[in-house]
């Protein structure tokens, strides 16, 4: 099932080869924020990669040990920058599940519905950013107009455009309106049409189908390794998504599939994306059509949080993966201790492994398709 | 079902601790006109195997073992021979007990279970073996834990500063450490 | 006295060349950004002037206010050369290049061999400019530039060699005279005589190189930024970056010259009864340029060892095959 490896240059197994040192980042184009990757190489063969992070590191988990409970919601729009939503339901989830909090109906889909729009939002971005990736400027401004959608509707009813912090432990903060289901129906029906156009502008191009075919294979005992999940995954052949294998939330009740294709090449995983974006148009369309009434947040919610002693996990799966959060409570009115478990830091973790013996430009490609974020990686 | 394989394959590794009970006997009713007399606390110890199926609505994991170090990279492997694939290393700092636990989360693709291993070191002279010769990701947590509790990974390949700056030489994470 | 009204002449159109190369390097930067926007549902330059026509003059006096910056550890003499030498040589191959019938600065009779020899030193600027600034990802890029440009000169040649036994000549102006009388004598789709039916083919080799041979995506791979930062021009800033631009961009408007010439007719009308003139000429030469900024904001970068396959496995052999054939076709008819 695996895809050929490809012929590694003889620089990686000989060691004594002469190679030098090529600096990729903390400031490079094909980085997309801060990460540094120290390159080995070997002509323009890479020996050996070793990622260097911590540029962004910002201890967020020393700040949960600082303040409150609901305090540290902000903090959850400033991981994945991309896909926020989907760490505010984390944390929420991880809360309410310490405290003991059940969550109204109408909020459950709300939330889902928001957190299929940012992952429909982050996935337009990655596309854009991964062919500009490949040298391909013009469809980056494409998914940008269609991502600039999104951000006016999440921007409607959570009154921020990028770092969101919606969610309350016990639902959301603020009900969706009539225009929002309009407008989202609306965004829907604009997506659909221009989906045809993405791909044959852009997937059934001949030079992108050369670049990612066969590229970068990522094996699934390699994914079992370093715990990588998400479309890295799927894109190995393995059908492992959270939102299906732990269902939380109101999932169960949407139909949809996980897209998994069996190439663990490049192309899979950049069509595992594509396909996504179809399925959270699904998710949404069932959303907006099954809308229960009622409140949208707990009536016993607490103000102030003070969970049982003990730990607690909750996962969910973000636009990058499985993101996990244990949380350590003490009884007290804030965490003992924190854990946020990014999916990225897994995924980046093989690229390492995975890049060795490629040609710089495959392992860009290769990058790119770990669809990294890096202020969720240093955390 | 892979729970109960696991349950048996790890409950050999599991540590036998000796877990102090607070057993509450309620007193005897009190007689007309006399003050209720309190209830009394028995303390018992009680031996008991570190292995636990909590409650997956209410915790969020299917298995809670604690296991002695030693015996971590023997657990760890019982877990990737079933398929499991590691989610995260952390730790967690009790000063009161001098003592800093080590958490892995283990989860796996086919079946939903997740799987907590946790061991206790010596907080003043921290050291667990590594795993990162059995899941490669572990590599990365442990350097990470080590970044931010001081843990040694016996036998890691590569414990400088990975999130913190290249001279640091202070742990953020422990519970003593002010900004 | 002929003496000094040729020196006269001369002097006139080497003027002319160096402002028309000039001011093409400024306006097709502008063609660029404006085409760049429109494929990309923006505006781009709106703000300096009617349809932002005088930015290329706001981008032209920033870079010249900069400082000529050059690095620590560069080789100064090197690095100040390198973007005079991609310059030069473009402007020079414009020498030959008949605009009008009677609108060329000199009528050389090896007029094509000339061009391509001084195309040939256009690699050698970037090589110098990358190694004299000594960044590992310009000398990357230069590695790159040199056997890209080794590899898509073969066919070039190899397509204008066939072209030039077809018209006997490597007198452009005599090439250019040879497409008169309309759209089917033009070397594209010459119906007339002496061309073999292979020639469209060779037109598009010709393009595919061209657009290799001046750098062009999809064959960017000399400053392919999303890999290589910028390049062989990483370490520039200021004018030394601007004259290097010029260069690539005087060197696209030979390139769309010599297509235009050797398949497209030149300064020949396409309909018999409309007379040839330097209009054609432009028109002809903007659309080939207009098609290479679309190619550019349209396709991603091909990867570096698919581009050496094509020109060896693909281009190469095809152009042989085009040279046998012509050769052929001339001994028959």
């Amino acid at each position: 099932m695996n895809a050929p490896v490809t012929d590694r240059h003889p620089a990686v197994l000989d060691r004594t080869a002469e190679t030098f040192v090529l600096n990729l980042g903390p400031q490079h184009p094909a980085t997309h924020g801060v990460l540094r990757v120290k390159l080995t190489m070997d002509g323009e063969y890479i020996v050996h990669a070793e990622p260097v992070l911590g540029y962004i590191h910002r201890m967020h988990e020393k700040m949960a040990e600082n303040r409150t409970w609901a305090q540290f919601m902000p903090n959850m729009g400033r991981l994945d920058y991309l896909a926020a939503l989907s760490y505010n339901h984390g944390y929420a989830m991880a809360a309410e599940r310490a405290e003991g909090i059940e969550v109204p109906e109408r909020a459950e889909y709300i939330r889902c519905i928001t957190v299929e729009l940012n992952r429909i939002a982050s996935h337009l971005l990655w596309f854009g950013a991964f062919v500009l990736d490949l040298g391909g400027f013009t469809p980056l401004l494409y998914a940008f107009d269609d991502r600039e959608q999104i951000l006016d509707l999440l921007e409607s009813v959570t009154g921020a455009r990028l770092t969101f912090c919606y969610f309350r432990f016990g639902g959301v903060y603020n009900d969706i309106d009539d225009n929002f289901i309009t407008g989202a129906r609306a965004f829907i029906k604009r997506l659909r049409s221009r989906m045809p156009m993405y791909h044959d502008l852009v997937t059934k191009n001949i030079i992108l189908i050369k670049r990612l075919k066969d590229i970068g294979p990522i094996s699934q005992e390699m994914c079992r390794r370093y715990g990588a999940t998400g479309p890295v995954l799927r894109g190995s052949g393995v059908s492992f998504d959270v939102r299906k294998h732990e269902p939380y939330s109101v999932y169960p009740e949407f139909d949809f599939d996980i897209p998994v294709y069996h190439e663990c090449d490049s192309m899979a995983r950049y069509m595992v994306r594509m396909d996504e974006m179809e399925q959270s148009m699904r998710i949404i369309e069932q959303g907006l059509d099954k809308l229960p009434d009622g409140p949208v947040m707990a009536a016993k919610a607490p103000k102030i949080l003070k969970p049982a002693k003990g730990d607690y996990y909750a996962a969910v799966e973000a636009a990058r993966g499985s993101f996990g959060i244990r949380v350590v409570s003490d009884g007290t009115n804030t965490p003992y201790r924190l854990k946020l478990r990014s999916p990225t830091f897994s995924n980046l973790s093989l690229f390492s492994e995975a890049c060795q013996g490629m040609i710089l430009p495959d392992a860009l490609a290769l990058m790119g398709t770990l669809d990294l974020v890096i202020p969720e990686i240093d955390r | 079902m892979r729970l109960e394989a696991i349950r048996q394959a790890l409950a050999a590794l599991a540590v036998t601790e000796e877990v102090e009970v607070v057993k509450i006997i309620p007193a005897p009713k009190p007689a007309e006109g006399e003050e209720a007399a309190k209830p009394t606390e028995v303390r018992e110890k009680v031996s008991q195997t570190m292995l636990f199926t909590p409650d997956y609505k209410k915790k969020g994991f299917h298995l809670d073992i604690k296991v002695l170090s030693a015996e971590l990279p023997a657990a760890a492997q019982v877990l990737i021979d079933q398929g499991f694939f590691l989610e995260a290393i952390t730790g967690v700092d009790w000063p009161k007990e001098r003592q800093i636990e080590v958490v892995y989360d283990f989860s796996h693709w086919a079946e939903l279970c997740r799987v907590v291993i946790r061991t206790r070191t010596d907080r003043d002279q921290p050291e667990v073996p590594t795993i990162s010769h059995i899941y490669s990701g572990a590599n990365w947590h442990e350097r990470e834990t080590h970044d931010f509790f001081g843990v040694k990974f016996s036998g890691h390949p590569d414990l400088s500063p990975f999130l913190l700056p290249d001279d640091a030489d202070y742990h953020p994470l422990r519970k003593d450490f002010k900004a | 006295m002929t003496m000094n009204i040729e020196l006269i002449r001369l002097l006139a159109f080497l003027v002319g060349i160096i402002a028309f190369a000039a001011l093409n390097a400024a306006y097709l930067v502008w063609v660029e950004r404006k085409g760049a926007a429109h494929f990309q549902r923006r505006i781009g330059p709106k703000e300096v002037g009617p349809y932002g026509l005088l930015q290329p003059l706001a981008d032209g006096v920033k870079l010249m206010t900069k400082q000529l910056l050059v690095p620590d550890g560069v080789d100064p003499l090197l690095f100040k050369v390198a973007p005079i030498l991609l310059l030069v040589p473009a402007v020079m191959s414009f020498v030959t290049i008949p605009f009008g019938e009677h609108l060329a600065a000199r009528n050389v009779d090896l007029g094509l061999l000339m061009i391509f020899a001084f195309a040939s030193i256009n690699v050698l600027g970037l090589l110098i400019g990358a190694w004299g600034s000594a960044n590992k990802y310009a000398i990357i890029a230069a590695a790159r530039v040199i056997s890209q440009n080794i590899a898509y000169e073969i066919p070039m040649l190899l397509t204008a060699i066939a072209l030039v036994m077809a018209t006997g000549s490597m007198n452009l102006n005599e090439i250019v005279a040879q497409q008169g009388g309309g759209l089917w004598h033009w070397n594209l789709i010459r119906l007339t005589y002496a061309a073999s039916p292979l020639t469209p083919i060779a037109f598009l080799i010709f393009f595919t190189t061209m657009l290799a041979e001046t750098n062009r995506a999809p064959f960017d791979m000399a400053e392919a930024e999303s890999e290589l930062v910028a390049g062989a021009f990483t370490e520039y800033a200021g004018m030394g970056f601007g004259v290097f631009f010029m260069g690539e961009y005087a060197n696209i408007v030979v390139g769309a010259s010599l297509v235009t010439v050797l398949f497209l007719g030149g300064w020949q009308s396409p309909l018999p009864f409309l007379p040839g003139s330097v209009v054609w000429f432009l028109a002809k030469m903007y659309a080939i340029i207009f098609t290479v900024v679309w190619i550019r904001w349209t396709y991603p970068r091909t990867q570096f060892y698919a581009l050496l396959n094509l020109s060896w496995k693909v281009l190469i052999p095809i152009s042989l095959v085009n040279l046998v054939l012509t050769a052929g076709w001339l001994k028959v008819f």
